[in-house]
């Protein structure tokens, strides 16, 4: 493992770009860099060239035009068992012929390790796979068949681990399971873990940065907060969490520095938009509130909520999901908004459908972003 | 009452019917087993038990040209099987592993002679090897050519089929660990794909030993085994052709068995460890 005096082992992705024989570009110029150490996740729908980008970075893809570095080595054309570089694949691609313990020495074995024997005892004890050295992978479940990968690839102490949709085959309870295990593990080892996946809520709770792609670019990057709280896409609006999207048109802007906003007429309402969450230029504009951040009240009742008020709003459907209720509300300008509600019992009850409620949201949690976007972009896959 | 009876047919005419047609199978393999022992020294009528005799085991060779025979058609089986093998495997790597122009075509050349009547192949191998001025020279090497053009077919469809089952990720996963392409194929291709080969060989064995319409086209004066109970079929089979047949069925019977021991005691090692 380099010291702490080497230069920074960071792996840097430059204009890289993947167009397959049939003509299909699954990544175009893509530009991406993460720091060592660091639990980076590539989040995506099917499709959308995250795991073509992670092969390359393993050089089982050949890259099209741009290049690869971990520091200053360039591995763009390195062939793929030169590499710092190891990956868990997405059904693990265990040898079936060979052992548990023989699997986890493949890679020590091809570089001729000494003292290989004992590092697959440590690495087996930190998978918790000891009992599991003698067996084939045939004979064990998802699970130890997913932390034998994890230990195949651990062991040889890459620089960057890959993992292509590593919790994909199994079940939600051992996925949530294993996601804690997983972040675990990279804290123990340090190493910059490049994890590819299409569940929203894995990447979230794993990584420190999250990249979200779409049809071979990148949305946006950034920290589960910011990609949340702050989306740039309607893309990364819809596919991460979930939004309301409202047509709006710009009517002005005010104030300067830190405080600067743009006003927004929203179907007669003014809304004060922070600038750092306007990601538009043009006059028209999509409003965006995340549906927790709607507050309803029974219609006429006193409300101190600070922020924007709408009355006459009907909800047209409710489901309860136990810790939280979910209502669609019927707004006065007939567009139907989602509202998540944590079931606190402060109002006593639920609110029945069919009833007129106000509703209110602060301004410090809308964000603008580009009327030319697809409002339905990215739902698919969410 | 009525269930119970079901069952009791449902449960015991499975069987039956299993072991009948078991029986059907095998009757011939017992026929020829036992008549491997009949001395038919004193008898005219070859086809019924005289008497019993150790002699056509002792003597295997004493019907004229039987053994020679026995040999063209071993070394020819031995010859076309390596070289089948050997061809059909690479062949299949292509097929399965690799996208280039006339894929579909060449899958469909391949196949194609599985389908094609052996008299027709024959006939126009012969026809072949005439126009090729190769007439008057007849014999072990038209034979082999013969032999190892079916069995290549057989050959690829078998490893195909056992190659399209393998995950292509396992070869790149082997070059993640830092195997280079000389090692990923020798300790993960090859032991993953070696049982289709060996089948694909033991296939194209029995089909070259067995052969008789294409090799009886393409020998000229040679004689092959098969040829040698066909003629020998006109004037009455010498009993020694039962012990021939009754050692293959016993080679082969050992390897199947041989096989399947082996595999039960690795699954028991692994299960005890």
């Amino acid at each position: 493992m380099p010291q702490a005096s080497e230069p920074r082992r960071d792996l840097r992705l430059k204009g890289l770009h993947k167009r397959y024989p049939n003509g299909y570009t699954a990544v175009k110029s893509l530009d991406l860099e993460i720091p060592q150490g660091s639990f980076f996740a590539l989040l995506g729908p099917s499709g959308c060239g995250k795991t073509t980008t992670l092969r390359m970075v393993a050089g089982l893809e050949d890259v099209t035009s741009g290049t690869i570095h971990i520091g200053d080595q360039d591995i763009t054309r390195e062939k793929p068992y030169r590499r710092p570089v190891n990956t868990v694949f997405q059904n693990y691609a265990l040898f079936p012929h060979l052992t548990i313990a023989e699997n986890v020495e493949f890679g020590p074995k091809r570089r001729g390790v000494k003292d290989s024997a004992a590092r697959v005892k440590a690495i087996l004890e930190l998978t918790e796979l000891t009992e599991q050295a003698g067996k084939r992978p045939a004979q064990l479940s998802g699970g130890q068949q997913q932390r034998v990968a994890l230990a195949r690839a651990l062991i040889n102490r890459p620089e960057v681990l890959l993992l292509d949709e590593p919790l994909g085959a199994l079940d939600l309870k051992l996925r949530r399971a294993m996601q804690l295990e997983l972040k675990h593990i990279q804290e123990e080892v340090g190493l910059t873990f490049v994890h590819v996946t299409h569940d929203q809520e894995e990447a979230m709770t794993m990584a420190d940065t999250v990249a979200v792609m779409n049809q071979g670019v990148i949305e946006q990057m950034g920290s589960p907060y910011e990609l949340y709280t702050n989306p740039r896409t309607t893309f990364v609006a819809n596919f991460l969490g979930r939004s309301n999207l409202i047509k709006g048109t710009v009517v002005g802007r005010e104030g300067s520095g830190a405080d600067a906003a743009v006003k927004v007429d929203m179907f007669g309402t003014l809304v004060s938009i922070q600038a750092d969450r306007v990601h538009t230029d043009s006059k028209e504009g999509w409003i965006g509130i995340r549906p927790e951040k709607l507050l309803i009240q029974p219609a006429g009742s006193q409300s101190d909520d600070p922020g924007n008020h709408f009355s006459d709003a009907v909800v047209i459907s409710s489901s309860y999901i136990g810790v939280s209720t979910e209502y669609v509300l019927k707004m006065p300008w007939g567009q139907e908004l989602i509202c998540f509600e944590q079931n606190r019992g402060v109002r006593g009850g639920l609110v029945q459908v069919g009833a007129h409620v106000d509703v209110s949201w602060r301004q410090e949690y809308v964000y603008l972003l580009d009327s030319s976007q697809d409002a339905e972009a990215g739902l698919e896959g969410a | 009452m009525i269930t119970r009876v079901g069952n009791w047919i449902g449960r015991h005419l499975m069987i039956t019917m299993g072991i009948l047609v078991l029986i059907y199978m095998y009757i011939p393999n017992f026929v020829v087993a036992l008549m491997s022992f009949n001395d038919a020294s004193e008898s005219r009528n070859l086809y019924q038990f005289q008497s019993f005799t150790w002699n056509n085991w002792l003597n295997p060779c004493e019907p004229n040209g039987m053994c020679e025979s026995l040999r063209v058609s071993v070394s020819v089986a031995l010859v076309a099987t390596i070289v089948a093998t050997i061809l059909g495997t690479l062949a299949s790597f292509a097929l399965v592993r690799h996208r280039f122009e006339g894929r579909s075509t060449m899958n469909l050349f391949i196949f194609l002679p599985m389908a094609t009547p052996e008299i027709v192949m024959g006939s126009s191998l012969l026809a072949l090897f005439v126009a090729g001025g190769l007439g008057g020279k007849l014999g072990f090497w038209t034979i082999l050519v013969a032999h190892i053009l079916f069995c290549l077919s057989f050959v690829v469809v078998t490893v195909r089929s056992r190659l399209a089952g393998l995950d292509s990720n396992l070869e790149k996963a082997a070059m993640d660990l830092y195997a280079n392409e000389w090692q990923a194929f020798w300790r993960v291709t090859f032991p993953l794909v070696f049982p289709g080969v060996l089948a694909a060989a033991l296939l194209a064995f029995s089909l070259s030993f067995d052969d008789f319409i294409i090799t009886n086209l393409n020998s000229g004066q040679t004689v092959t085994f098969p040829m040698f109970v066909w003629g020998a079929a006109q004037r009455g089979v010498p009993m020694q052709v039962n012990v021939v047949g009754t050692a293959m069925f016993l080679i082969s019977l050992a390897v199947v068995v041989g096989g399947e021991m082996s595999s039960r005691r690795r699954a028991k090692m692994l299960a005890a460890r």
